[in-house]
């Protein structure tokens, strides 16, 4: 895989990346805004995820029923999410239809309506969204240990919004958001697939470039203090599974110690989109059988979030002997280095991966956008050599430092339902 | 300057000069088509040994026995299996459905010969180790625990019961807890010894690789397996038909959202009017925002999250059903406004522009659905099931222009009757 592209900067302040892969007549298209669930304030969390459901209900040159039905009928695929960093919206289609995308895209950057009527609608639809995450006890537990484990930062709440948020926030206080953020010099459009860059990036100056410059919006900063001590917390429910979810503060992903941290998670939960039934977590708790499952995932992010471990405990086991087995596990890692052999297999596992991603599309103009938002697209680019640099010294350090105690969180998700019932 | 790698006919869509299919002297076909334009394989496949073999006392047995060959063979433990694949990046691994176990897996090209050798001891000499199969089994049963209390699962299974009474569609493929308690290591290793066998088993194989080599390297490892009694799958009979509408509730008090099927029976995959279901479906349930159905439960009346409508066709008769989640207390209006969209649907079916924009829509996604390996591997999959042909993706514009408006309001007709379905809910 080439990781040749083009970047430029419009008049407006909108960063362009285009990367020509000419394996299949498809392109995929994606805007990236700089603004997710860490930019909302009390009292109107979930406004960024809501503000991405009222961007698929229409400008006046692309209706709510003739938007969707534009893309759908030449073949394309489209959607939207919101991270806590950011939101984006993607499509990708045939090659010779992607100008549609692009009118799309550059139109309801600023001429989205906001109708009231749709507001309304839209609010039921995210509740319902809301209820269907709630049915599900790893999401509350989930949402139980974010709270727990930030109180300052707004990586506090869901991305999807407290209730009480979505029951009050108004029409006014989505188009304010949309306003503020949703300019071109607050966003990146990336673009992968079978064009030819000199025409494309004509075509994108032709669109975009009359959208106005905006006022750049600030993010919200409110660094979250060290953690003081571990904790420790229950979510009851129905059911008859206990699961377990530890969270441990973890870096940015810019920061230095982020890859030695993957080569760590490598190690510890299995390398990402493959098996693990050889990790380090999988042969101390579900071998010995003192969980069903477990998982474990960083996550890569702006500031300083979370890594979690999730952890279905065996029925007929106590939780404290499964923690202690998860603690014993870590304990390894820091006690005894690690050897270079299992650095060397968690790097061919990456590229191995990073193989399979360059099967699509769509992936790789994702991956553009996607590091931009935390830190540049060299930090996609540089990641294999970077892994390839970790040191068993340097996992050692970093299994000491970041997984202690005092740093995380522990909640417990306990069945009731024989109560219940 | 730019390269042109797309494929010199201009289509990236697979077809008869560059599908490459053999079959083996034992019976197991090969297809194959190379793509260099990444150094990694996509491999998938099936053989016939899925659950409709099970009787209903030891129902998820079949499930039970896919999840088993991975955990030891006669030359390797289970945790040396995967110590193979993962040190390389690679995957393995198998499922089970009504008629076919199948299995998929993909690697760097350089490691296809590991992971068809895995295959290979897998699926012929695994010894279903007796320690490996109860922490299994606890696995499992954990599974059903979570079944039992998802609003989704629940309803679907309802559905399948209410739907297919008496029929093997009925039975979900991953038992019950009380089956999944008596099936012993014997049970599975009988049931591998009966139905595990060349017979019946096609393999797809996409990558960097090219076609003769791939095939070389199955007969390599599968070319000498021989089962002279393997007992092959019996054919199915008839379903009942539903005489008037049918409802169930499951009771999951403390949930927030319930979930719904509606539905009734679809056609085969191999019937005539498949298409016509398959593009009336999308106009009633899939196109732009989930068709006609999330327009008025979703856009218009802000019910649901998701709301939509499928159909599923394969060898047997299949199914033809909506789905939604909804509040609890939004039920049956959501109900309502479901059963009011298949009235109008059976009585005035589809207009000219709709079926245009699905048709268009079909068309247009095609090359995305056959860009990655794994995406190839399912296309050449499905041609040899349901012996569609291999031009099949080169043919398919025309299969879907040849549907007309009279088309799918017949098979609409012959399908839906909104006075007699069944309708699952599971919720509050």
């Amino acid at each position: 895989m080439t990781n040749q592209i083009t970047q430029v900067t419009l008049k407006n302040g909108m960063k362009v990346m285009l990367k020509e892969i000419h394996t299949a007549p498809i392109i995929s298209s994606w805007i990236w805004y700089r603004v997710g669930s860490r930019d909302e304030p009390t009292g109107k969390t979930g406004v960024s995820h809501w503000t991405e459901h009222m961007q698929f209900k229409g400008t006046k040159k692309f209706p709510a029923n003739v938007l969707d039905k534009a893309i759908s009928r030449e073949g394309g695929r489209w959607n939207a999410s919101t991270s806590r960093d950011s939101t984006r919206y993607f499509e990708t289609m045939p090659a010779d239809k992607i100008d549609l995308a692009l009118r799309l895209e550059a139109d309801r950057m600023k001429n989205s309506i906001f109708d009231e009527k749709e507001v309304a609608s839209e609010r039921t639809v995210i509740i319902s969204e809301r209820e269907g995450l709630e049915n599900e006890p790893t999401f509350r537990l989930s949402e139980a240990v974010q709270q727990t484990a930030f109180h300052v930062h707004p990586y506090h709440h869901e991305i999807i919004g407290d209730m009480a948020d979505l029951r009050t926030i108004t029409r006014d206080d989505l188009y304010e958001h949309y306003r503020t953020y949703y300019v071109p010099n607050n966003s990146i459009l990336t673009i992968a697939g079978d064009f030819q860059t000199k025409a494309m990036l004509k075509r994108i100056k032709e669109l975009f470039e009359p959208v106005p410059m905006g006022k750049m919006p600030p993010r919200l900063n409110r660094p979250e203090p060290e953690p003081k001590g571990e904790v420790r917390l229950t979510v009851e429910g129905p059911g008859e599974t206990t699961f377990i979810q530890v969270a441990y503060r973890f870096p940015n992903a810019a920061h230095p110690d982020y890859f030695p941290l993957q080569v760590l998670d490598s190690l510890l939960g299995g390398a990402s989109g493959l098996s693990y039934k050889t990790s380090r977590l999988y042969r101390a708790l579900v071998d010995k059988e003192f969980a069903v499952d477990v998982s474990s995932w960083p996550e890569a992010t702006i500031d300083p979030f979370l890594y979690r471990i999730i952890i279905t405990n065996h029925p007929k086991r106590k939780t404290e002997k499964t923690l202690a087995a998860l603690d014993a596990e870590i304990q390894k890692l820091q006690d005894k280095r690690v050897s270079k052999d299992e650095i060397t297999r968690a790097v061919k596992q990456a590229r191995a991966v990073f193989a399979y991603g360059s099967e699509n599309i769509t992936n790789q103009a994702f991956w553009m956008g996607y590091a931009e938002m935390f830190s540049s697209y060299h930090w996609f680019t540089s990641h294999l050599s970077n892994l390839a640099k970790v040191t068993p010294q340097d996992v050692q350090r970093v299994a000491q430092k970041y997984f202690q105690p005092a740093n995380r969180v522990i909640g417990i998700y306990t069945p009731n339902s024989r109560r219940s019932k | 300057m730019t390269k042109r790698l797309i494929r010199k006919n201009g289509s990236s869509l697979p077809g008869p000069e560059d599908i490459h299919r053999e079959v083996l002297s034992n019976g197991i076909t090969v297809l194959t088509r190379s793509n260099f334009n990444s150094p990694s394989i996509s491999m998938a496949g099936y053989l016939p040994a899925g659950s409709i073999f099970e009787s209903d006392e030891k129902l998820g047995l079949a499930d039970f026995v896919s999840a088993s060959l991975m955990r030891g063979t006669q030359t390797k433990s289970f945790d040396a299996i995967y110590n193979e694949l993962e040190s390389v990046g690679a995957g393995l691994g198998f499922d089970s459905g009504v008629h076919n176990a199948s299995f998929g897996g993909r690697s760097l090209v350089d490691d296809l010969p590991l992971v068809l050798k895995l295959l290979s001891e897998s699926l012929l000499t695994p010894i279903f180790p007796k320690h490996e199969v109860e922490k299994l089994r606890a696995q499992i049963l954990t599974g059903l625990a979570i079944r039992e209390q998802d609003t989704s699962d629940m309803a679907a299974m309802a559905f399948d019961r209410m739907l297919f009474d008496g029929h093997p569609y009925s039975r979900p493929a991953d038992g019950y807890v009380e089956t999944i308690e008596q099936i012993t290591q014997k049970d599975l290793v009988e049931f591998h010894r009966a139905h595990y066998g060349p017979r019946g088993m096609v393999i797809a194989i996409v990558g960097a690789i090219d076609p003769k080599k791939a095939v070389a390297a199955v007969e390599r490892v599968l070319g000498g397996w021989q089962v002279p009694g393997q007992v092959l799958p019996p054919s199915l009979p008839p379903h009942k038909p539903i005489k008037k509408t049918v409802r169930h509730h499951h009771v999951l008090a403390s949930k927030s959202q319930s979930d719904l099927v509606i539905g009734m029976i679809g056609p085969k995959r191999n019937d005539p009017e498949f298409y016509a279901a398959s593009l009336g479906n999308s106009v009633l349930g899939q196109f732009g925002m989930m068709g006609r159905i999330g327009e008025s439960v979703r856009e218009k009346s802000g019910l649901a999250y998701h709301a939509s409508s499928s159909l599923s066709a394969g060898i047997g008769p299949g199914t033809w059903e909506v789905n939604a989640g909804v509040s609890p207390k939004n039920l049956k209006k959501a109900i309502g406004l479901i059963e009011q969209e298949l009235r109008k649907f059976v009585k005035s079916g589809v207009t000219k522009d709709e079926l245009a924009d699905s048709q268009a829509n079909y068309i247009g996604r095609l090359p995305l659905s056959v860009e990655s390996n794994g995406g190839v591997a399912s296309a050449l999959l499905n041609i040899e099931r349901y012996k569609l042909g291999m031009d099949y993706y080169q043919r398919y514009e025309s299969v879907v222009r040849s549907v007309t408006r009279d088309s799918v309001l017949e098979t609409a007709r012959k399908y839906i009757d909104p006075n007699r379905l069944v309708i699952s809910t599971a919720g509050p």
